[in-house]
């Protein structure tokens, strides 16, 4: 979480609001981050430590693992319609790479933004090329994009 | 945001809202496996939900609704005082 935190000021910027979900109380929430995430993040964390201690949250979004009664690493993305735009789900060992996720978010508003008529390629970075789909581009892309560019 | 109530009453977080409509002309005998209830999908609806919050401080209550008009990130975590 300390590595969201660590980001959450570029997304803010993005405008995107940021929730940490897992079965721990919101009790242990504030524990956990006055006592270690405060020695990692100035000031500690800043958005919302959300609690559900059954489940019921991580079940409607497919990351509970009833076994062993914790919450996978799921990272969803939702736009400002309330649809879910990307999903990411990771067993415990692995951490995520957050400026992936602050990527992907870019890409996901450069497309909002042009209604649907653009999109963007495999690695695309901000301030590189857009794909504009139609009858032009089929068979055509190569003239635009190349895989290792 | 409202303020969390106080007490000592084990809160968890709840998942809002009608169930997913039934496919009208599904086979009567099919029983929808348990992953099929709102589970969260790409290009679809996001779940919505309610849930006790730690927030700078304060104990809060977070509905995701309020938050639709933004731009959202969830991020679920396997544990408190875990190590990745």
């Amino acid at each position: 979480m300390s590595a969201v935190a660590d980001k959450y000021q570029e997304l803010q910027d993005l405008g995107v609001e940021v929730f940490s979900v897992s079965v721990d109380s919101h009790f242990v929430h504030k524990m956990w981050n006055d006592h270690e995430l405060t020695k990692m993040v100035d000031g500690g964390i800043p958005f919302h430590m959300l609690s559900d201690q059954a489940g019921n949250i991580g079940r409607a979004y497919g990351v509970y693992d009833e076994t062993q009664g914790i919450e996978l690493r799921g990272r969803f993305i939702i736009d400002p319609d309330g649809v879910v735009q990307a999903m990411e789900v990771l067993t415990p060992p692995v951490g995520r790479r957050i400026a992936e996720t602050v990527r992907q978010v870019q890409a996901f508003q450069v497309v909002r933004a042009s209604g649907g008529a653009e999109a963007t390629p495999a690695g695309w970075m901000p301030g590189d090329p857009v794909l504009k789909p139609g009858p032009d581009l089929v068979g055509n892309v190569w003239k635009e994009w190349k895989p290792n560019e | 945001m409202a303020d969390q109530p106080k007490g000592c009453a084990r809160v968890t977080g709840a998942v809002l809202g009608e169930p997913s409509p039934e496919v009208p002309d599904a086979p009567t005998n099919h029983e929808p496996a348990k992953e099929d209830f709102m589970t969260a999908r790409v290009g679809q609806k996001a779940p919505d939900f309610n849930a006790p919050a730690y927030f700078e401080g304060s104990f809060t209550n977070v509905q995701l609704s309020d938050y639709f008009g933004k731009w959202i990130l969830i991020c679920f975590y396997p544990g408190d005082f875990t190590f990745v």
